[in-house]
């Protein structure tokens, strides 16, 4: 029965990540610059699915600090995904939003930690 | 030629990146979730922005900017990770039972 349940999972995540990568991709953003747009798009629908992934243990998490080791991993992904969309549109500002949003998710995870851990934020 | 090295640079960081998430919804407990998951997903992201680093044509504004935000994600992500885990541990969190050791608890207990 495990291994039946590994098998499942295996192949959904496997098909769903060659169908992203095999299907045709057709740009309908990011129209004015279109270099690299189809392996920039797959890239966006794969990050897309990791962090499906990582919703799912935010839901699901028994704990508390499941729930915020998985915020934390949700930041750290958008920063590559706001890099990635800087290559797409030939803007260099997506990076600003992307290290911005790592700064906040550090912060904010570090205050998390505190209150877990039962102390107040001023020690 | 810049442009297919920054292309399997970025590959391999989302492999990483989808690898640390499936540890991350997999792995039994909370310690292991987050020793899978903060350092695959660190090291991918590093990837992914060295990637693009190469992609953006090297030293342009763009490229400096990829640095810095790798810069600052190696600096920050194991702090964050650390400090998570230690708050767990105080709060009460079980280990799994599978687990085979507990070094900061024999420290704590060495300490009162």
């Amino acid at each position: 029965m495990k291994t039946l349940r590994w098998l499942a999972g295996t192949v959904v995540l496997l098909g769903l990540i060659a169908l992203i990568i095999l299907l045709p991709f057709r740009s309908i953003f990011f129209a004015e610059n279109p270099t690299h747009i189809s392996f920039v798009g797959r890239v966006i629908y794969i990050l897309i699915l990791a962090s499906l992934m990582v919703l799912y243990r935010v839901l699901k998490g028994p704990t508390a600090a499941d729930r915020i080791v998985a915020i934390d991993i949700f930041g750290i992904l958008i920063v590559g995904l706001s890099a990635v969309l800087g290559i797409a549109t030939g803007r260099s500002w997506y990076i600003d939003i992307g290290i911005a949003w790592g700064l906040q998710s550090f912060i904010g995870t570090l205050a998390l930690a505190k209150y877990l851990e039962g102390r107040s934020l001023g020690d | 030629m810049t442009d297919t090295i920054g292309m399997v640079f970025i590959g391999v960081g989302l492999a990483f990146d989808v690898l640390g998430c499936l540890g991350l919804v997999r792995l039994p407990d909370v310690y292991n979730r987050l020793q899978a998951a903060t350092k695959c997903v660190t090291l991918g992201t590093c990837s992914i922005l060295f990637g693009t680093f190469l992609m953006t044509g090297g030293f342009t504004t763009a490229g400096f900017k990829a640095l810095i935000a790798i810069v600052f994600l190696v600096l920050t992500s194991p702090v964050a990770a650390h400090a998570v885990s230690r708050g767990a541990h105080r709060a009460g969190i079980p280990l799994w039972e599978g687990s085979v050791v507990d070094r900061y608890a024999e420290d704590k207990e060495g300490e009162e």
